[in-house]
C-alpha cells in the first residue's frame, strides 16, 4: 500500500496528491509516468509524474476526475492509501541526457493544456535549475481551471496564460498564443514540448510544424500494465507502430498520427461511461467527492 | 503390478455449460480414482518419465505412494523437486514429457501422470500439509527478478538451502504468467496459484510487488553493497519472462478492436474484467478471431467464447502443427470454437469509425519442411476471403522485454532479445543468472521452472565460491 501524504484540491475536479513511494521518488526523472491502482478491484491507470522529491520520498500526481477510477482516487483523503503505485515508467525526456552546456545554448517553450500543466512542471523545473532558458504557456477553458501557475512562474523565465473565454491572460487557444509569440512578438524557440489533451497536442504540433520548431509531445494513451506487455498503447509515429509505455511516452510531435491516437483512446468509451455512472451513483452520498464541472462541453467528441 | 485397467480420465464440466462460465474445466481425480489410475503404473526400473520431466520429479515413487493411499508422502516426494504440483499438473505439456515417455504408452495409453500430480498437489493444499523444511540461514541474500514460474522455482530451491531470498515483481500480484496469462478455467487463481505461492512465504521468501527492475531499481543497485548505497545481494536471478507481444505488421492492426492476446488475457485474468465487480473494461465482439495456434491462442479464444462471443482460431498451418497442448485443443473444440486451419490474415478491415469489421485472409498449403522441421505454409494464389468479426486477438508469441538488458551494463542478449545464459543460467555478468522465457523466448511453465532450479544450483556454487574467495583474503 502507498500512503497519500498530502492532498490539495486544485480546482473543483482536479486534485494533487503526494504519494509516499521512496523507490519511485529516488528513480524518477522528468517525462516519466507511474501506474496507479486505487484498490483491490481497481484498474491500472497511467499518470504522468507532476513532481517528486528523492530526499522526502514522495511523488506527486495530478488527477482530473473524468471517469470511475479518477473519481475513486480523488475522493480519497490524506492519510488514506492506494493499493499500487508503480514506476517510474517510460523513457525520461530526451533532454536529461543532453550536456548542460548544449541545453543552455537553447531556448525551450512548453505548451501545456489543462491538467497537462502538472506533468510539464518537473521538466520545466529540471531545465530551469540548470540555467536553461524556458518559457511556458498554460492554456485552459477559463481562469478557474488553471493549475500550477504560481510554482510554474517561479520555475521559468516567462509564464503565459491563455484561456478560451479570455477570463485570464491571452484570449484564445494556446495555438494562437504560440503564433503571436513567435510571429508578432518575434520570440525564438529552439525546441517545444507539449502536454495536454490529444486534440490540443495535435493542433499545437501543426502550429509548431508551420513555425518550424522541433516539438515533443507526451502521449497519454490507454495502458494496462505500463511495462510493454499488452500493447494497448500502440501509436503510429513516423509510419511505424510503437508502444507509448516503453518507447515513449514522449515522441516527435510532428511524426505522431494524432487522429489514430484519439480514435484509439475511445476504445472503451462505452464501458468507461457505464463505470463512471455506477461510481457516481455509489459515491453520491459522499459530499467530499468532486464531480466534473457540469457545464463542460467536450471539444473532442467525448459527449457524443 | 501391471493390470488391464483402461487409462482413467478426470471428469469434466459439461462443455456447453462451461463455455459460459469461468469455473475450472476438469474436476480432477477423487481419491479412489487417483489410487486406481496409480495402480496402472508399471514401476519400471529405467523410469523414462523422470528423465523426461524438466524438474526430475521422482514420478514412479509418488505414484506408488498414491496407489498405497499415502497422499501426504506423495506430496513430500514431489515437493523435493517441485513446489507447484497443482500448477504443473494442470498446465504441463505431459504428452510430450512424462506421459510421452511412459512405457505403457508404447502399446496403449500412458499413465495419467498429470492428473495424478494435480491430485497430490490439490490434496496437500486442501489438507494444508506443506511443511517448510529448510537449512539454517547462511547469511547470504539472493534477489529474484520476476515471480513467474522460473523465479518461483529458483526462489524455493535457494530458500531451502538457507538463503535469504527476495523476489521483485513488476505487476501488483505475484505469479507472472500464472496470474496474468493462464485463465481461471484452466488454473484457478485464488484456490490454486495464490496458495502455491504462499508456500514460498512459508519458506521465508519475501515478495515485493510494484517494482520494475530496470526502472524502479537496477540490477547494479541490487548487487551493490549497502555501504555503496545498494541492497547487498550476493547474486541476482533474472526470470522476467517474455512479455512483449508480437504483431503481424499487416494493415489495420491499430484499428479499434485489435488487441494482443497479452492485453486481452491480462484484462480478463490479472484485472478480472470477466467478473462484473472489477473496474477494468474488456471489449468482446459478437464474433472474435484469434490469430495463432499455441496455448495462448487457445486461452484467448476460449475466454472470448466465455464472454459471449462466437470465437474462431485462424492458423496458417494445419491442425497437426498446432503448438498448443492436445488437451486444450480438444477442450476448445468441445466448447464450440471454430478452427480455420491453413488460413492466414493479410489485412484487418475497419468501418468508417475505425472499428474492426472483418479480417481478410488467404488460404495456405503446406510446402517443404522449414528450419523448425514443420512443413512451412505457402499462400494459395487468388484464395483471398473475408471473415466478418468485431474483434481480432493476435496470439503470435512474445519476446523478452529489453528493459533489464538495456539498463544492466555487460549483460548480453541474442538477436531475438533473449539474455545469453549457460545451461546453468550464468549470464555474461558475474553474479547475474537468468532462466525461463527471458532467455529462451516464449516457452512453457515447466521449462522455466527447470531453468530456475538449475540456476539455483549454479547460484549456490557461485556464492560458495565468493565465500572461498573471502577466506583467501
Amino acid at each position: 500500500m502507498f500512503r497519500i501524504v498530502e492532498k490539495q484540491q486544485l480546482t473543483p475536479d482536479t486534485v494533487l496528491m503526494r504519494i509516499a513511494a521512496p523507490r519511485v521518488a529516488k528513480a524518477a526523472r522528468p517525462g516519466q509516468f507511474v501506474m496507479v491502482r486505487v484498490d483491490e478491484k481497481g484498474e491500472r491507470i497511467p499518470l504522468t509524474i507532476a513532481d517528486y522529491s528523492a530526499e522526502e520520498g514522495w511523488v506527486a500526481i495530478v488527477t482530473q476526475t473524468v471517469g470511475a477510477t479518477s473519481l475513486k482516487l480523488n475522493s480519497l483523503a490524506a492519510g488514506d492509501a492506494i493499493a499500487d503505485f508503480t514506476g517510474p515508467l517510460g523513457r525520461p525526456s530526451d533532454f536529461v541526457t543532453v550536456a548542460e552546456d548544449e541545453l543552455r545554448a537553447k531556448r525551450f517553450l512548453f505548451i501545456a493544456g489543462g491538467v497537462g500543466a502538472a506533468p510539464v512542471y518537473p521538466q520545466v523545473k529540471w531545465l530551469h535549475e540548470r540555467g536553461v532558458r524556458v518559457d511556458v504557456i498554460i492554456g485552459a477553458r477559463n481562469a478557474s481551471l488553471l493549475i500550477f501557475t504560481d510554482q510554474m512562474r517561479a520555475a521559468c523565465d516567462n509564464l503565459y496564460i491563455a484561456t478560451d473565454d479570455g477570463s485570464a491572460g491571452f484570449h484564445g487557444m494556446v495555438t494562437s498564443l504560440v503564433k503571436e509569440l513567435v510571429e508578432v512578438r518575434g520570440e525564438k524557440y529552439d525546441e517545444a514540448v507539449t502536454i495536454g489533451p490529444m486534440v490540443m497536442m495535435k493542433f499545437t504540433a501543426m502550429t509548431t510544424a508551420e513555425l518550424k520548431i522541433p516539438t515533443i509531445a507526451s502521449l497519454n494513451t490507454l495502458m494496462v500494465d505500463g511495462t510493454g506487455m499488452c500493447g494497448a498503447c500502440r501509436v503510429t509515429v513516423g509510419g511505424k507502430t510503437v508502444f507509448a509505455c516503453v518507447d515513449g511516452p514522449e515522441f516527435d510531435a510532428h511524426q505522431v498520427d494524432f487522429d489514430e491516437a484519439m480514435r484509439r483512446q475511445t476504445m472503451y468509451r462505452t464501458e468507461e461511461k457505464q463505470a463512471y455512472d455506477r461510481a457516481k451513483e455509489g459515491a453520491s452520498a459522499s459530499a467530499s467527492v468532486s464531480a466534473p464541472a457540469s457545464d463542460h462541453k467536450c471539444k473532442i467528441g467525448r459527449d457524443e | 503390478m501391471a493390470n488391464k485397467i483402461a487409462r482413467l480420465n478426470a471428469r469434466e464440466q459439461d462443455p456447453t455449460l462451461r463455455a459460459q462460465n469461468f469455473e475450472e474445466v476438469s474436476y480432477g481425480f477423487t481419491a479412489d480414482e487417483a489410487r486406481l489410475e496409480a495402480s496402472r503404473c508399471l514401476q519400471c526400473k529405467h523410469r523414462p518419465c523422470v528423465g523426461a520431466c524438466p524438474v526430475s520429479i521422482q514420478i514412479p515413487d509418488f505414484i506408488a505412494e498414491v496407489r498405497d493411499g499415502e497422499f501426504t508422502k506423495a506430496a513430500d516426494t514431489i515437493a523435493r523437486d517441485s513446489l507447484l504440483p497443482s500448477v504443473c499438473g494442470r498446465v504441463c505439456p505431459q504428452e510430450s514429457q512424462c506421459e510421452g515417455s511412459c512405457v505403457l504408452g508404447i502399446k496403449g495409453l500412458p499413465v495419467n501422470i498429470g492428473k495424478l500430480e494435480r491430485f497430490v498437489g490439490d490434496t496437500a493444499l486442501a489438507e494444508n500439509s506443506f511443511k517448510p523444511v529448510k537449512a539454517a540461514p547462511n547469511g547470504r541474500k539472493v534477489a529474484i527478478i520476476g515471480s513467474g514460474p522460473a523465479g518461483l522455482a529458483c526462489a524455493a530451491d535457494l530458500a531451502v538451502k538457507g538463503y535469504g531470498v527476495k523476489m521483485f515483481e513488476a505487476l501488483h500480484k505475484p505469479g507472472g504468467v500464472l496470474v496474468y496469462g493462464i485463465p481461471e478455467f484452466r488454473l484457478p487463481k485464488d484456490k490454486i496459484v495464490a496458495r502455491e505461492i504462499a508456500k514460498l512465504s512459508a519458506l521465508g521468501v519475501e515478495i515485493e510487488t510494484d517494482v520494475v527492475v530496470g526502472r524502479t531499481i537496477t540490477i547494479d543497485s541490487l548487487l551493490d553493497s549497502t555501504e555503496q548505497g545498494g541492497e547487498g545481494f550476493s547474486a541476482v536471478f533474472v526470470g522476467s519472462g517474455a512479455g512483449l507481444p508480437y504483431f503481424m505488421g499487416i494493415g489495420g492492426e491499430n484499428l479499434n478492436g485489435v488487441v494482443s492476446a497479452n492485453e486481452f488475457l491480462t484484462r480478463a485474468n490479472l484485472m478480472k474484467a470477466y467478473d462484473g465487480g472489477h473496474d477494468t473494461p474488456i471489449f468482446v465482439g459478437k464474433r472474435t478471431v484469434v490469430v495463432g495456434g499455441g496455448n495462448v491462442a487457445m486461452d484467448a479464444v476460449r475466454t472470448a467464447k466465455r464472454l459471449g462471443s462466437d470465437a474462431f482460431i485462424v492458423y496458417r498451418r494445419s491442425e497437426a502443427e498446432l503448438p498448443a497442448r492436445v488437451e486444450e485443443v480438444h477442450h476448445a473444440k468441445e466448447e464450440g470454437i471454430e478452427f480455420r486451419m491453413l488460413t492466414n490474415p493479410v489485412e484487418i478491415l475497419g468501418d468508417e469509425a475505425g472499428r474492426v469489421r472483418a479480417v481478410r485472409c488467404v488460404k495456405m498449403e503446406l510446402g517443404e519442411p522449414d528450419a523448425s522441421g514443420r512443413r512451412s505454409p505457402v499462400e494459395v494464389a487468388g484464395s483471398e476471403f473475408e471473415i466478418e468479426c468485431e474483434a481480432v486477438i493476435m496470439a503470435l508469441g512474445t519476446s523478452p522485454n529489453p528493459l533489464i538488458a538495456s539498463t544492466t551494463p555487460g549483460l548480453e542478449t541474442n538477436r531475438r532479445g533473449g539474455l545469453i545464459a549457460t545451461e546453468g543460467g550464468a549470464t555474461s555478468r558475474a553474479g547475474v543468472f537468468a532462466g525461463g522465457d527471458a532467455v529462451t523466448g516464449a516457452a512453457t511453465v515447466i521449462l522455466a521452472m527447470g531453468a530456475g532450479r538449475k540456476a539455483a544450483v549454479a547460484i549456490d556454487e557461485y556464492v560458495a565460491g565468493l565465500e572461498r574467495f573471502f577466506w583467501f583474503e
